[in-house]
């Protein structure tokens, strides 16, 4: 029998009670990372998704060269991660309601907000307010994506503004914020949402805690930036574990339909 | 090859290099390659190294720049607020919960006409770096100049923001307060209202502490100020995961006003006096102003609607991707 190890207790978990739990430890509640294809996989209901700007990808404009290329870094994630970049958006429906739907990943260079999921939240936001259906994103990232130089800074101005004609629209906009979820993701759409969700222990911060201990020379304790006191400080409306995010989301769904 | 060019490698590339070389040495045993396939090997491997020199000597042209624009004799926001505007009112606090001094917010008078002036201030020697916290903003900070913002636009005043920080403080407090939704709802303030916004970065454009200042109709950028995603430093330590790599990280992310206007991330770029604008702070303050007031009276003539949505479209249009 596959077994697997909970990152924070150390148990292990059989493969099947791992799956059946959604990734979640049975004994200490831990949420462990998933892809976004198995995000997309529990949230929608079944058959019920279909991809948007499926036919948009990154290139390395900036011939941006570190100790390797952008561009062979993206090859090399393609051929990895779940998707052919940090993002999958679509339209897909969750117990019933018509959605527009974005799931983040953060195996894709570690979910970084670069043009193409600047677009893909531009897309998405049209069909949203084509269609006069709710928003909701699933979100993860490190940040912006560093590659892309100051053009990933103005994706935050970017989905900012695309995102703000969807409320401008009256129509609802909904968050998950899933571990982790910093920068330029943070300070831009994440946090426009009209209702804000967080899964348990999520951390969800602008700098990290790499960065804060860095400034301040000591550690940060150890909660910062998680779910639990971002919501003793009005940061995030709710935390709902995994298992009840669907039937929360369909019902804060159903209470926007009036 | 002459080895002699080796000792002129920069460092950071100087192992792939060697790598190269050692492969093509291990060729050259096999018997039957012919000369000529060598001949070419070592012609591509010595262009090779001339970019690798050419990228170094580029990224020391960029650091130049990056250290120009964190020069402390640079003129600041409250250095341009004074030579611009006349009976300029400071206002503070964001009526929350405090007041951050690290953003400048208040109204004055250009030409006759009442504009609202925001801007990051860090402050010329140790006392006033204190005080004014380096020009690192913290949510009161952005919550005040939402506020400033809101009201100008209730009033039809013009906004004009001077952008000059190392980035928003990164501390506790600072994080619980919510600085990454003060910042989201900066920008969202700034595509909401309808007056004219002109955005000026004058010294560092850091990250997004910048951003939520700088959603403008028009944005400039001083010749040697930057406006970065991430500073060289952090940018290093995070994709070479070492300080060695700073400069060249300084020029990949394409952090100048040269080439911010070529991605036109800026509209426009104001020349600074010669040897940048440290050398002549009363001469570039007037510079700003000269262009602060034409900007002024091309956009007080665009109507409101106009103004917002074509501030919205060309923010949306930013981005560069395949799309098959
Ligand atoms: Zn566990």
């Amino acid at each position: 029998m596959e077994k697997n190890k909970c990152k924070n207790c150390n148990k292990e978990i059989e493969n099947e009670i791992f799956v059946l739990n959604l990734w979640v430890c049975p004994y200490c509640n831990y949420h462990h990372t998933i892809d976004a294809r198995d995000r997309l996989q529990i949230t929608a209901d079944s058959n019920s998704f279909n991809e948007l700007g499926k036919n948009i990808s990154s290139v390395d404009f900036l011939n941006f060269y570190d100790i390797k290329s952008y561009g062979e870094r993206l090859k090399e994630t393609r051929l990895k991660a779940s998707l052919d970049d940090a993002i999958i958006v679509g339209d897909a429906q969750i117990e019933g309601n018509d959605v527009a739907l974005g799931i983040m990943d953060f195996g894709f260079m570690g979910g970084s907000m670069g043009s193409v999921v600047g677009e893909k939240i531009k897309i998405l936001s049209n069909y949203s307010i084509g269609k006069n259906i709710p928003l909701v994103i699933f979100c993860t990232s490190g940040g912006a994506r560093m590659q892309e130089g100051t053009i990933s800074l103005m994706q935050m101005a970017k989905t900012v503004s695309s995102i703000g004609r969807v409320k401008e629209n009256r129509i609802p906009y909904i968050t998950v914020i899933t571990n982790p979820t910093s920068g330029g993701v943070s300070a831009s759409f994440a946090t426009i949402a009209d209702i804000i969700i967080a899964e348990p222990h999520a951390l969800f911060c602008f700098a990290g805690p790499r960065v804060i201990k860095q400034t301040i020379k000591k550690n940060p304790p150890p909660d910062f930036g998680s779910a639990e006191r971002n919501l003793k400080n009005g940061q995030v409306d709710m935390i709902v574990n995994r298992g009840d995010l669907k039937d929360t989301l369909a019902n804060l769904l159903r209470l926007f339909r009036g | 090859m002459d080895l002699k060019k080796l000792e002129e490698i920069p460092k950071n590339y100087l192992k792939e290099i060697l790598g190269s070389l050692s492969k093509l040495e291990k060729l050259k045993k096999i018997p039957f390659f012919t000369g000529i396939h060598f001949k070419d090997a070592e012609r591509a491997l010595e262009r090779k190294i001339e970019t690798y020199k050419s990228v170094e000597r580029d990224a020391r042209r960029v650091w130049k720049i990056v250290e120009l624009s964190r020069n402390d004799n640079r003129p600041q926001c409250r250095d341009y607020i004074k030579g611009i505007f006349e009976d300029f009112v400071d206002l503070s606090g964001d009526r929350l919960t405090g007041e951050d001094k690290s953003i400048i917010a208040g109204l004055g008078k250009i030409n006759g006409r009442t504009v609202a002036a925001i801007g990051h201030n860090k402050g010329k020697d140790i006392k006033e770096r204190m005080i004014y916290n380096f020009g690192m903003g913290i949510p009161q900070g952005y919550r005040k100049s939402q506020r400033i913002m809101e009201l100008a636009d209730r009033f039809g005043f013009p906004i004009v923001t001077f952008i000059d920080t190392p980035g928003a403080y990164p501390a506790i407090e600072a994080e619980d307060d919510g600085q990454a939704g003060a910042i989201a709802k900066s920008i969202s303030v700034m595509f909401k209202v309808k007056v004219p916004i002109i955005v000026v970065l004058v010294g560092e454009g850091g990250s997004g502490g910048a951003l939520a200042l700088a959603i403008g109709n028009e944005v400039a950028m001083l010749e040697n100020s930057t406006y970065s995603v991430i500073s060289p430093e952090g940018c290093a330590a995070i994709l070479w995961k070492n300080p060695s790599g700073t400069k060249l990280a300084a020029r990949e992310l394409r952090l100048t006003s040269g080439d911010l206007l070529k991605l036109k991330i800026i509209d426009r770029v104001i020349p600074e006096p010669l040897g940048g604008a440290q050398n002549a702070p009363e001469r570039m303050v007037k510079i700003v102003k000269r262009y602060v007031t034409g900007a002024l009276e091309r956009y007080v003539r665009i109507s409101g609607d106009e103004l917002k949505s074509a501030k919205a479209s060309k923010f949306e249009s930013m981005g560069f991707f395949n799309k098959e």
